[in-house]
């Protein structure tokens, strides 16, 4: 897997989340247990002030286990299995695996117009704070060939750009290392750059990951896309004919509308006549 | 009464499975052993059945685009011929019934005259049945829609 998608940081994130929260109701749970056993009574008033939110589910969860109902029936089906999901959740968030990787992120393919600029993104996601060593490095694979040369490589807070392969003076470094950003723009873009370009970024002591490649394809004419314009004119069409629906609709609403004003109104005026007739009589 | 309606029904049905059929199958050029447009492009080789995205130029979405519209207004204007049936005032005529009807046949000269005129002029492909029954169900679909605007409903 050369592209590590952004859902991997939320599942570990998620994992991490739930062993915090299990260790947190851990040690609210010894603490109030602690502070009933009576030579430690002076741990109650510290344990009990804290009103956290965990502190609020676990005097659920005591109270409902408590209750004599609990012990005599058998779980129903819905709590087995919230248990039992909690339970893997929690035993995914402890096997440690890979939660220690650096997760490297560039595009899966890039299009450009012939003669034209492309900036090539590189980021990655890294436990660690960004250290002052991150390197970051770019190689390039034509498309066809099975060697990869070297084209970029940024170490010690500079860049070394390529200045004897095919992309000399043509490789600019536009990324930002303190925002583990490691992009570099390829200028005067070629039908011979057609290829595989690799970023393999390392962040010490976090040096193990896989390096993520982007595939760049060189167009004279950037194609269309399938389908985008048989949506847009069906789109246009319905969208067309719904407007028309409305404004008719609309239309006979105001007319219907307006025709029940004017009657009001004339019954207003004969009522304000009539009375003022009357009171001229008087 | 009964007989004009049953047959009026009749003929939209197999007005909407006539497009159904040209607009889902991938037969509007044929030659030799590929079967091109308008969604994929078939190769029966000894292997087997090869099939591949058509070409996504301009002017086959637009086609497809045609083809797909038309297939919805003759739909709609199938729902609204029910829903008038039972709604409308004694005399009155299908008029949604009959825009809809006209709208999708007008659509679906405009796809097979596009195709017509843009499609790659080889020697050895033809066109395809699918083309054919795109044809045959514009002017089908005009009678309709003009035999709807004669329409009245009576008693």
């Amino acid at each position: 897997m050369g592209r590590a998608g952004p859902m991997r940081g939320v599942w570990l994130g998620i994992n991490q989340g739930t062993v915090c929260f299990l260790l947190l109701s851990c040690f609210e749970a010894l603490c109030r247990v602690a502070s009933s056993i009576p030579p430690l009574h002076f741990l109650s008033p510290p344990c009990t002030r804290t009103r956290s939110r965990v502190g609020l589910f676990l005097d659920r969860l005591l109270s409902g286990l408590r209750h004599p109902s609990f012990w005599e029936l058998p779980a129903k089906p819905e709590t087995m299995l919230t248990l039992l999901a909690l339970a893997s959740v929690v035993l995914l968030g402890i096997v440690p695996e890979q939660s220690q990787a650096i997760v490297i992120y560039t595009g899966w393919e890039r299009h450009a117009l012939l003669g034209s600029d492309i900036r090539l993104s590189c980021s990655f996601f890294s436990w660690r704070w960004t250290s002052e060593d991150v390197t970051f490095s770019w190689t390039y694979r034509p498309d066809g060939s099975r060697d990869s040369i070297s084209i970029f490589h940024y170490t010690g807070g500079a860049a070394y750009v390529d200045n004897k392969g095919p992309f000399r003076d043509r490789v600019e470094f536009v990324g930002n290392p303190g925002r583990r950003d490691g992009s570099i723009l390829i200028k005067n873009l070629d039908f011979n750059d057609n290829g595989t370009f690799t970023c393999d970024a390392k962040n010490p002591p976090d040096i193990v990951g896989r390096p993520s490649s982007v595939r760049l394809l060189v167009f004279e004419k950037v194609p269309i896309q399938a389908g985008v314009i048989t949506g847009a004119i069906i789109g246009v069409v319905l969208g067309l004919l719904v407007l028309i629906v409305v404004i008719y609709y609309l239309m006979r609403f105001l007319v219907a509308r307006r025709v029940f004003s004017l009657s009001v109104s004339k019954h207003g005026k004969k009522k304000k006549e009539g009375s003022q007739q009357r009171q001229i009589k008087v | 009464m009964l007989l004009i309606l049953l047959g009026v029904l009749i003929m939209h049905l197999i007005i909407l499975i006539l497009l159904i059929v040209s607009t889902a199958a991938s037969t509007w050029s044929v030659g030799g052993d590929t079967s091109t447009d308008l969604w994929y492009s078939c190769m029966t080789s000894n292997g087997g059945y090869h099939c591949k995205p058509a070409s996504s130029e301009d002017w086959i979405q637009a086609v497809q685009a045609l083809m797909i519209l038309s297939l919805l207004f003759c739909f709609f204007s199938l729902i609204a011929f029910v829903f008038q049936l039972f709604k409308l005032v004694k005399g009155g005529r299908f008029f949604f019934t009959a825009i809809f009807q006209i709208l999708a046949s007008v659509f679906v000269m405009c796809a097979a005259i596009i195709y017509t005129v843009m499609s790659p002029n080889d020697g050895a492909t033809q066109f395809g049945y699918a083309y054919v029954l795109a044809w045959v169900a514009f002017p089908l679909t005009l009678i309709s829609g003009l035999i709807y605007i004669v329409l009245r409903k009576k008693e």
